[in-house]
């Protein structure tokens, strides 16, 4: 829900004359939302600048995605950029896994009882 | 080397199948387009002012309205527990990979850009796309206040 909240900015700051670009690493996101100018990052959520604590690499990449920005001569302009993981390598499958589907549903009957229960 | 998927994660579709599998039946509709307004970039780089849009919040019980707050000194923590990140493989302990606002005054130092706006803002999570576009217009006031040449946004 990030990603579509800086797009649907983006668009909106862009429409009414303030450049933009986005740095961000849900790119399905952002393709369907159609922005400007994106940088794309294939980390996972929450580091899209760059891993945390490489202070070298997420400077690297904020530069290429400045250098992007200047560059960049149309609407809907976007790139990939190279990025160094070092962490768990199965970050993709382990995000909002459906490994447990006992525990999910139990998940969501409580926050539905929770919501319900705030409306009282 | 061969694959049978992308490579790329779909958030779109992880998060209908999760929710669905929580037993919510109709997927949320997400925001599309195929075109996009576009307002050219009339500087170079090292002449321009960048501003910072951020979807962390200054604390854990901010209120849902954008904000703005001083770009330095950085803030030395923010409130991220609230939004959607992949909290098993990573952290947001590290502010130079979600909002670099010492990195931009480097690279200002250095000369690639040319200063970091005296304020960055933050705009809350929500589901709502309308209200959304309402916080991008008080941003936009604020930043065209700040001259803002260049608005990088950082979504988490």
């Amino acid at each position: 829900m990030c990603h579509q909240t800086v797009g649907l900015t983006a668009r909106h700051l862009e429409a009414n004359g303030i450049p933009t670009v986005i740095l961000g690493s849900a790119r399905d996101i952002l393709d369907e939302v159609a922005v400007p100018r994106f940088a794309f990052t294939d980390l996972p959520l929450g580091n899209p600048v760059g891993p945390a604590d490489d202070p070298a690499q997420q400077r690297d990449i904020l530069t290429s995605t400045l250098r992007f920005a200047e560059a960049a001569p149309l609407p809907q302009s976007s790139v990939v950029l190279p990025v160094v993981w070092s962490g768990t390598p199965d970050w993709r499958e382990t995000y909002m896994s459906l490994d447990d589907p006992e525990a999910l549903r139990a998940a969501g009957d409580a926050r539905r009882a929770s919501q319900q229960a705030r409306k009282q | 080397m061969t694959k049978a998927h992308r490579t790329f994660v779909s958030y779109i579709d992880k998060s209908r199948e999760f929710y669905a599998a929580q037993g919510y039946d109709a997927p949320y509709r997400w925001a599309t387009a195929t075109t996009a307004p576009f307002t050219p970039l009339t500087k170079p780089l090292a002449e321009c002012r960048i501003g910072v849009i951020t979807t962390s919040s200054l604390t854990s019980d901010s209120t849902l309205e954008p904000y703005v707050a001083p770009s330095l000194p950085a803030p030395t923590a923010m409130a991220t527990n609230h939004l959607s990140w992949h909290k098993d493989a990573t952290h947001t302990n590290d502010l130079g990979s979600y909002l670099p606002l010492d990195h931009l005054n480097a690279l200002a130092s250095d000369g690639v850009i040319g200063s970091l706006a005296p304020r960055f803002a933050g705009i809350p999570t929500i589901y709502s796309q309308r209200r959304t576009n309402k916080w991008a217009e008080q941003i936009r006031t604020w930043f065209a206040d700040d001259d803002v040449d260049l608005a990088l946004l950082i979504p988490l």
